[in-house]
């Protein structure tokens, strides 16, 4: 905040002469990139379909209701599909997460140099590749169905849960380690006395929060054909029959309102 | 019972954190170990029982040589010395009873400790110590329900679940109350001499240690500056261990930082 | 040493209490945990014959990652990668725009209650959607391209950003609020003195972070036809172009992980 006086008056501005250049010229920079974004966009859009936006907004509302109610028998199973795709895929990641967490984490590793490098890799390369695109990949090794679908969830979530499992693992209390140390207790012991009661906690939370953000995840997986209620949806959306998509819109809610109270009350209960 | 000979440890590049450390056990010999914080009480018992590494010298455990062990052999060795902690160091989500049986793990293969199937013989010690430390109803409460003092004489009965040879205890007092403090060293002091136990005790509280110990061992800088009776600290003692400064309020200010 | 037992006195048992204290419930979790795992994996309906065949697949797209093809599709691969670069930028500054108002309007501590509840409305709505099922229905209304793309992420944005920032808006401290009103402060004054300050390092943080989840989801959308490299990446897996589709894939990876570890950076010195 540079503060200056003239003929015996001082005055003041927020920023100096230079700071506030590099300001602008750091807006005018996100500006020129905006302008040139949205060019780029409306030259690959047909303005004739977005001025019709509206009409077909309101159309599409019309046709939604009523829902098909007559659909719903249809649903149950690819429902349940979907359960199963979320709940399994959750469970062989926790499997696998948990350990990957203790070979990745810096005080229980078994090798610094060797092993840590690895398991970290893995869990970034799982994270960074979004579920539907291991669905993806996966539809097209195994075909269609739910075992594509379980598999990319699984995929997907063990990077999710060893991240979040090894930095509890990181972030343990030192002290009773030591203790336990000096019992004479072996390695896995140690781990199994000192380490996990301490990460207990975290471990549940983070397995039930990713089994909730899985039960969304999974209701979309059927768009590339890996089960679940997706199928349906993408069915419904290609031909038109707006009164059955608005039903699976309806159950994807209620579904996710479901899985996010189970969740938070389990998370409530393990503190 | 202990003998140490020549022990030095430096951390890294810095200076001796331990120098040519000498010091004699004898068998139901209770020693306390004063001095400066840094001085390097924590590093010395750490030593014994190898949770620091020693650069060089040696340690007899009985007729055990610990700092040639390999990993196996100290575990073995490491059931022989039971250890106090300065802030307890429980595993705070297991109750008292599983805190207590840790202590057990060097003796018990991993798929009993994993199960919690201890022999019943172990569970008889146990609920014996929870008794004499006097904590009889308290073995499924979780460690973190219990107040300082409760916590410590947990953590003296899982040293003591060990069977041990010998006592290293560090800093038992420092994060208790004055009144809480001296049971606990009447109670360290009380078993030690029940069960013929030698043990070396690290205090910062000089008044304690001359109360409950008959040696008292003085550490400056890594080295040893008294050994011998707690009577003969005498003022110039003091000033050699501490330093010029009043030792008596340097060791308040300790104990006011630490609590 | 030895304190064996007293004699006299029966020997007391110790087992671990159980995490679920009425033996009852205990068994009937388990049984059904069980009943679930036996019901579920059985109702997976897995074509073995099909897996089996799909493995060659999977080598051939695995030996792809070690030689990914960037150039037979060069074009198409830089292409879909601006548009969802620029969907990107663009959704989230739209989304922010949108955001600051619903957020303010989201604290109690600013907003009268009709207010409030309207804009939780509107959050809890746009929050409750998986990003795809959005892009559905803005495909439908606004037609194929990268335009229903920017709505889905600016959309999605709104209740992300609002959600997050009336959160910090509530958390604020009262204080400067009330000496600004106490100064006569107009009410569009008192946002920009007393609750931008306090609010502004964590709205941009948010909005980084905002920005990263926006660069994944573009990556995706485009399986359903809302723009971007996603729609790219569907047409190499249905030709089967492994060399094309490995390459996009590890564009996406690195661009995501080095979007990660920009905005963390960012987010790190903003604080």
């Amino acid at each position: 905040m540079p503060v200056w006086s003239e003929q015996g008056r001082r005055y003041w501005k927020r920023l100096s002469g230079r700071d506030s250049l590099l300001r602008w010229f750091g807006w005018l920079l996100l500006v020129l990139l905006l302008v040139w974004s949205w060019h780029l966009i409306s030259e690959r859009t047909i303005w004739v379909f977005v001025l019709d936006a509206p009409a077909q907004g309101a159309d599409l509302i019309e046709r939604m209701f009523p829902p098909r109610w007559d659909y719903m028998p249809q649903l149950w199973r690819p429902l349940w599909d979907t359960l199963n795709i979320a709940t399994l895929g959750t469970m062989i990641a926790v499997l696998l997460g948990t350990p990957l967490a203790f070979l990745a984490a810096r005080n229980t590793t078994p090798s610094v140099t060797l092993v840590r490098p690895v398991a970290l890799l893995i869990i970034v390369g799982s994270r960074s590749i979004n579920s539907l695109i291991w669905a993806l990949l996966l539809v097209l090794i195994f075909g269609p169905g739910v075992l594509a679908g379980v598999i990319a969830i699984a995929l997907r979530s063990i990077g999710f849960i060893g991240k979040l499992v090894y930095e509890a693992i990181e972030e343990s209390d030192r002290r009773p380690v030591e203790a336990i140390t000096a019992t004479g207790a072996s390695a896995a012991q140690l781990r199994l006395y000192a380490i996990v009661p301490q990460v207990l906690p975290a471990w549940v939370g983070t397995s039930v929060y990713r089994w909730d953000i899985n039960i969304r995840e999974a209701t979309v997986l059927g768009l590339v054909g890996a089960g679940g209620i997706g199928v349906e949806l993408m069915a419904s959306v290609n031909t038109l029959a707006w009164g059955q998509v608005s039903l699976i819109f309806g159950l994807i809610l209620l579904t996710v309102l479901f899985s996010e109270w189970v969740s938070a009350r389990v998370r409530a209960a393990t503190i | 019972m202990l003998r140490i000979e020549a022990l030095c440890k430096r951390y890294g590049r810095d200076a001796l954190a331990l120098d040519d450390v000498r010091l004699n056990l004898a068998a139901g010999e209770v020693i306390a170990l004063i001095g400066p914080s840094g001085a390097g009480k924590s590093t010395l018992i750490r030593c014994i029982n190898r949770l620091v590494e020693p650069t060089s010298g040696k340690i007899w455990l009985g007729d055990t040589e610990l700092t040639s062990l390999n990993s196996r052999a100290l575990r073995k060795a490491r059931r022989r010395i039971g250890m106090i902690f300065q802030e307890f160091a429980l595993v705070e989500r297991l109750s008292v009873m599983e805190n207590l049986l840790s202590g057990r793990l060097g003796y018990v293969g991993f798929w009993r400790a994993a199960l919690r199937k201890f022999p019943q013989s172990d569970i008889d010690r146990a609920f014996d110590l929870l008794d004499r430390v006097g904590l009889p109803d308290y073995a499924d409460r979780r460690a973190d329900a219990l107040s300082g003092g409760q916590r410590q004489r947990v953590g003296i009965a899982r040293a003591l679940m060990q069977t041990p040879d010998m006592l290293l205890v560090d800093e038992p007092t420092a994060s208790l109350d004055p009144r809480t403090s001296r049971q606990i060293m009447r109670l360290i002091s009380e078993i030690c001499a029940e069960q013929g136990l030698p043990a070396i005790i690290n205090i910062h509280d000089v008044p304690l240690a001359q109360r409950y110990c008959r040696r008292i061992v003085g550490l400056r800088q890594g080295r040893i500056v008294y050994d011998g009776p707690a009577e003969g600290l005498s003022a110039e003692v003091l000033t050699d261990i501490y330093g010029a400064e009043d030792w008596e309020a340097s060791s308040r200010a300790d104990e006011g930082a630490e609590a | 040493m030895n304190t064996g037992a007293v004699p006299g006195r029966a020997r007391r048992q110790w087992r671990r209490p159980p995490l679920i204290a009425d033996r009852r419930l205990r068994w009937a979790l388990y049984l059904s945990l069980v009943l679930y795992l036996v019901v579920g994996i059985g109702s997976l309906e897995v074509n073995w014959q099909r897996v089996v065949d799909g493995l060659d697949r999977g080598a051939a797209f695995a030996g792809a990652l070690l030689r990914p093809d960037f150039s037979s599709r060069g074009p198409e691969i830089l292409e879909g990668l601006l548009e969802s670069l620029s969907m990107t930028l663009t959704a989230t500054v739209i989304g922010l725009l949108l955001a600051v108002p619903v957020a303010i309007g989201a604290a109690r501590n600013l907003a009268p209650l009709p207010v409030y509840v309207l804009c939780r409305g509107i959050i809890a709505v746009s929050r409750s959607f998986q990003e795809i099922i959005i892009a559905i229905l803005f495909v439908a209304m606004l037609g194929f391209g990268p335009l229903a793309g920017v709505a889905t992420l600016a959309f999605a944005s709104i209740g992300f950003i609002a959600k997050l920032l009336a959160e910090d808006i509530e958390a604020m401290d009262p204080k400067p609020i009330d000496a600004i009103r106490a100064s006569g402060a107009p009410p569009g004054l008192l946002l920009n003195w007393a609750v931008q300050p306090q609010v502004l390092p964590r709205l941009a943080g948010i909005t980084l972070y905002r920005l990263d989840i926006n660069f994944r989801e573009a990556a995706i959308i485009g399986i359903v036809g809302a723009g971007g490299i996603g729609a790219t990446l569907n047409t190499a897996f249905d030709r089967y172009e492994y060399g094309t589709a490995a390459a996009i894939l590890l564009l996406i990876i690195i661009l995501v992980m080095s979007a990660e570890y920009a905005s963390g950076i960012l987010r790190e010195r903003l604080r």
